[in-house]
């Protein structure tokens, strides 16, 4: 097998725990960790393209793309633990209400 | 087809545009409210005059605008159309000036005025449109502006019957629009009058064509209120008198009988729905609705419901009618538009003027009214007469040509619904002409409005008057040029010469 | 590509609402709503020009800096795009009026909101950008700067409801934009190009390429609040303020829907199939019953209203299926394809006025009363006959009573239905018609009834009832243009080729 096929199934296996994740835990930081591994995942997945067609030089494109998308992701993640922190000092509460 | 004119758009615009400047006043500005009010009707009769002038010399006035490929926005004026159209606005003309007198102190008559107008407006529009995509727009538009004079009260009763009436018209438009879709798509854009575009279609799409046909027709059924779908007119007699007496005499209810008339004369036309045997369903549903709502009628004592039965009956005169075949049931089911709009709107001015002067809203309560109201319960005996169907009054022409139709097509059993129809008529109305003509009043008539020595307010009682008068003569003149029977004689003469 | 015409416009259309919003910044709040609303003002009149461009000249780009693709970013303006600005531009002027009145009614009690502005033309550069890239990964990011202005302003009121929704949203949205970027990933890997006009001819079916899209299509459904994954939307949409609903419910979702059409259609052609088709439509038609249903059951007024996009974006989805075509059936026989497209076009337009104009009212009713539990609309015929109004005509759009633009949508969406022969779609316009025909009248219903208790009533500027009037107003005035806007569309290279992509597309999945 190929280097960059290993990373692209790491990456995969990332992508869906991150789902999973999102989808599944009920504590809001565990949530927005979940996202960020997500992101983990989509990331590597980008860079080991870059790796794949080195032979001199590794591509420059899915690294420009990956920097933009970490800033992005980066981003979010802060601004979704302001909100749950922000949901925490307004009311205590840790998780989304189960009856909604 | 190109645009020659926008006279029909002017016609439109002629309620349209008072409407819309009603809804900017304030409620206080009621003379203005007038000026409006009664310049747009006589604005809409003369235009309508000119046009059906125009339209006698040959002019041709058509107004197309294109929304999307095959599907256009098309006014197109003929004399059916013409026919309906004067029908509505000459009634919109007098039932405005009853309606200033009836609503005089009310709330909300803002409103009132706005909506009713932008109804005629859809009704004018149903006449003047010339084509089925046309037709469905205004059909929906006059759902919809109903709507408000349904619940004008704003009492929980009324909100309700506004309720029942939007879930069966919406539900009927539903099932229109799927009709209609399906008709575009298999015959593309059909003009009215275009007959042999379906004619040529039915060898290869007869089976679509009949369910577009049978969804159509139970579309316009629920407002021609054909049984099982008349529910809602009864239930909607809640709204004020003058609405009771246009729209449901004459604008809401017509639009669907008309619609009839339009789907099966210029849409599938008489041979091709003949041959199809599109129109056995229909004539016994309208002859089971005509003999059910009389039934129906001899068991109220509420006067307008009483009314609203009797409307259901005699709307399924036009849609039988048109179901059998031939140039005089033809005639009969076309004058039948006008002829009950003007006996059904008198009764229902009556209704009203004794609602609103003395609180009588049932008819055991009506005992010796006739003595203190002889001009109204006049009225109202001419247009009894007129639905029971004796000579002269315009009721009798109507039953005289379906009746004669009917023999001339061999469906005598058509006879039998008429008589019955007739006798049932006669049972339930003139127990009415009875009590308030000859049966002492059991306390004293204590009148809540007067105006000078008259027996109401003039503005109400005018209108009364005119229509009374106006149903006697269109029997007593039948015979004259320019008479509603000479001109449906013209439209179904055209139809089968064609 | 490279050889259209080239403008400068696209790069200004979404310069200028980063440039002034940054300006705002430096402004206390009264200096923020000012600079705020002149921006906006600005930028529809840019909207304006720039519809005008396309219509004289056709397609035009942009290279921004002068590096050219595949390191640079192409902006690219043709007339689907600009209807989209256009519409953007319009619906977004007239809330920009009304929340300019909106917060200033309100500022004795809450000077906060002015943040409002910034971060609403940040979202407006946001959108525009969407709808003129032309790259897969430029689309991530006008996508990831739409999402997090958007959950900004839901939570902007501060109220802990809004908080958890936008938490919710903000979930919701970094989920869908990852499942997006991953796909992103997948074909650039496989094909080393994002330019969406490029990726549309070489893309090659196969197993990468079916994931990518499943990805894909996952992400931007959970963005547009697709089903099922609308869980998010009604309770962000209903506790936002009100000019924030209206933003959110008329363009933010319409963003995702505009992706996603482009990348069915000019990218994605070849790897789509029939059954795929079907799914999607399954899940707009699902959507449309449900959304629907649970709009007429609930008791709040802005849950009604949120429920009810839901089912109107059901409706968006529902014209995939037609625009891809079952085995056998040759391209050229396929007329349903222009009513489908057309149908979907007008169902933007007709939501996003319908929608804005509808919680810009709710918002008018909630200054009055205080509340939106739906029996406050008693008897609001007689106290705010103008809001009264603006209901019932974007209600009867929603609905789609002609003549307005809702009705034109569905018109042209039952006709591709029955063109196509997938007869079994119909009864669910139908039925989303009527069910939407009784929430709507379930409202009036109570306008019209009469009032229970006297409940105090603030009176409310009629600057904001007219502006939510004139919304209503707009969703039947679209329909009117309608056939010049179509021929212009069909112009368009995504409304015209993009449809040949997606018949091969079909032919292909079907071999």
């Amino acid at each position: 097998m190929e280097t960059y096929k290993i990373y692209i199934l790491t990456s995969a296996v990332l992508f869906v725990i991150g789902i999973g994740g999102v989808f599944m835990a009920r504590h809001f930081i565990k949530k927005i960790i979940a996202t960020v591994i997500m992101g983990g995942g989509v990331f590597l997945c980008f860079v080991s393209f870059a790796e794949r067609d080195a032979l001199t030089f590794a591509d420059p494109v899915p690294h420009a793309m990956v920097i933009t998308g970490i800033v992005v992701a980066v981003a979010s993640a802060a601004f979704a633990l302001a909100l749950a922190r922000r949901i925490y000092q307004l009311t205590g509460e840790q998780s989304f209400p189960i009856d909604k | 087809m190109e645009t020659t004119s926008i006279l029909p758009l002017l016609i439109l615009g002629s309620s349209f545009i008072p409407g819309t400047l009603i809804l900017l006043l304030r409620e206080d500005q009621s003379s203005q409210r007038t000026f409006l009010n009664i310049f747009g009707a006589v604005a809409k009769v003369s235009l309508i005059a000119l046009v059906f002038a125009g339209y006698m010399r040959g002019e041709d006035y058509t107004f197309v605008f294109s929304l999307a490929p095959g599907l256009n926005f098309t006014l197109r004026v003929d004399l059916l159309g013409l026919f309906f159209a004067t029908l509505s606005a000459v009634l919109w003309l007098i039932t405005t000036l009853y309606a200033i007198g009836y609503l005089e102190g009310g709330r909300h008559r803002r409103r009132f005025f706005a909506f009713f107008s932008y109804c005629i407006t859809a009704s004018t529009g149903i006449a003047l449109s010339g084509d089925v995509v046309t037709f469905f727009i205004f059909y929906e538009f006059l759902t919809l502006s109903t709507y408000p004079l349904v619940v004008h009260l704003g009492t929980d009763k009324a909100v309700n019957a506004g309720r029942t009436y939007l879930w069966y018209t919406i539900g009927g438009g539903t099932i229109l629009f799927l009709g209609v879709v399906g008709l575009s798509v298999i015959a593309g854009p059909i003009h009215f009058g275009q007959t042999e575009i379906i004619a040529s279609l039915i060898s290869e799409n007869a089976t679509q064509l009949a369910i577009l046909f049978f969804l159509m027709l139970a579309g316009l059924a629920v407002k021609a209120a054909i049984f099982p779908l008349h529910s809602w007119l009864p239930i909607s007699m809640v709204a004020p008198a003058p609405v009771s007496a246009l729209l449901h005499a004459v604008a809401v209810v017509k639009a669907g009988a008309f619609g009839i008339i339009r789907l099966v004369y210029d849409v599938y036309g008489i041979e091709t729905a003949g041959y199809m045997n599109l129109l056995t369903p229909l004539a016994v549903f309208a002859a089971f609705t005509i003999i059910y709502g009389s039934v129906r009628a001899l068991f109220q004592d509420d006067f307008k419901r009483r009314l609203a039965f009797s409307t259901v009956s005699q709307l399924s005169y036009i849609a039988l009618g048109v179901a059998i075949t031939g140039v005089l049931s033809s005639t009969g089911a076309i004058v039948h538009l006008v002829h009950q709009g003007i006996m059904k709107i008198t009764m229902f001015f009556a209704a009203g003027i004794v609602a609103e002067t003395y609180g009588f809203y049932k008819i055991s309560e009506m005992n010796g009214i006739g003595r203190r109201m002889p001009l109204t319960m006049g009225a109202f005996a001419i247009a009894v007469f007129g639905m029971i169907g004796l000579p002269p009054v315009a009721g009798f022409i109507s039953k005289w040509y379906l009746g004669l139709g009917a023999i001339e097509t061999g469906s005598y059993w058509v006879v039998l619904v008429l008589l019955g129809s007739s006798a049932l008529n006669a049972a339930y109305f003139l127990p009415i002409i009875y009590r308030a003509w000859f049966c002492e009043p059991v306390q004293e008539l204590v009148p809540r409005r007067r105006s000078g020595r008259l027996e109401t307010q003039a503005l109400m009682l005018i209108p009364v008057v005119v229509t009374g008068l106006l149903s006697l003569a269109a029997g007593v003149f039948a015979a004259v040029a320019g008479s509603p029977l000479s001109i449906a004689r013209e439209i179904a003469e055209r139809l089968y010469l064609l | 590509m490279i050889n259209l015409p080239t403008s400068s416009l696209p790069a200004i259309l979404v310069g200028l609402p980063i440039l002034v919003a940054t300006l705002s910044l430096f402004f206390r709040s009264r200096g923020k709503a000012v600079v705020g609303l002149l921006g906006s003002l600005l930028t529809a009149g840019l909207a304006l020009i720039a519809f005008v461009e396309v219509a004289q000249l056709g397609s035009v780009i942009h290279i921004l800096g002068g590096w050219e693709p595949p390191l640079g970013i192409l902006l690219r303006m043709d007339p689907l795009a600009v209807v989209f600005i256009g519409m953007t531009a319009l619906v977004g002027v007239f809330i920009s009026l009304f929340a300019w009145w909106y917060f200033r009614a309100q500022e004795s009690t809450n000077g906060k909101f002015s943040l409002f502005w910034p971060l609403w033309l940040f979202l407006w550069a946001g959108l525009n950008g969407l709808f003129l890239s032309n790259d897969l990964f430029n689309l991530f990011v006008t996508i990831e700067v739409i999402g997090i202005c958007a959950v900004a302003l839901a939570v902007l009121s501060g109220k802990t409801d809004s908080l958890f929704a936008g938490l919710r949203y903000l979930l919701a949205a970094i989920t869908g934009s990852m499942a997006y970027l991953f796909g992103v990933a997948l074909i650039y890997g496989s094909t080393g190009t994002l330019d969406l006009g490029l990726l549309g001819q070489i893309l090659e079916p196969g197993k990468t390429t079916t994931f990518a899209l499943l990805v894909i299509t996952f992400g931007l459904m959970v963005k547009m609040a697709g089903f099922p994954f609308h869980f998010w939307l009604p309770p962000a949409h209903s506790s936002a303020l009100a000019p924030v609903s209206a933003l959110l419910s008329a363009l933010v979702v319409k963003g995702a829907f505009y992706i996603l059409l482009r990348l069915w259609a000019e990218v994605f052609g070849i790897s789509l199939t029939y059954a795929g088709g079907q799914l999607i439509g399954l899940a707009g038609a699902v959507a449309v019953i449900w959304g629907s249903w649970q709009a007429f059951m609930q008791t709040n007024l802005k849950l009604i209203i949120a429920h009810s996009s839901v089912a109107q974006l059901g409706y968006l989805l529902m014209i995939f299926p037609l625009l891809i075509l079952a085995p056998g059936v040759v391209a050229g026989s396929a007329d349903w394809l222009s009513p489908a497209w057309t149908a979907g076009v007008y169902q933007v337009m007709a939501h996003a006025f319908a929608k804005a104009s509808f919680f810009l009212s709710a918002g008018i009713i909630i200054m009055a009363q205080g509340h939106d539990h739906k029996g406050s609309l008693r008897d609001l015929a007689s106290r705010m006959p103008m809001t009264t109004m603006a209901i019932g005509i974007a209600g009867v759009s929603l609905i789609g009573l002609p003549p307005s633009g809702g009705f034109f949508a569905k018109w042209m969406l039952l006709k591709g239905v029955f063109l196509s022969g997938q007869l079994w779609w119909a009864p669910v316009i139908l039925t989303g018609s009527f069910l939407t025909a009784g929430y709507v009248f379930m409202l009036l219903r109570l306008a019209f009834a009469p009032a229970r208790d006297q409940e105090p009533f603030r009176p409310v500027p009629h600057s904001l009832q007219v502006v939510a009037l004139l919304l209503a107003l707009g969703s039947f005035l679209i329909v009117f243009p309608a056939e010049n806007l179509i021929q212009f569309l069909e112009s368009s290279e995504t409304f015209g080729s993009g449809i040949e992509s997606i018949m091969e597309g079909g032919a292909y999945g079907n071999n």
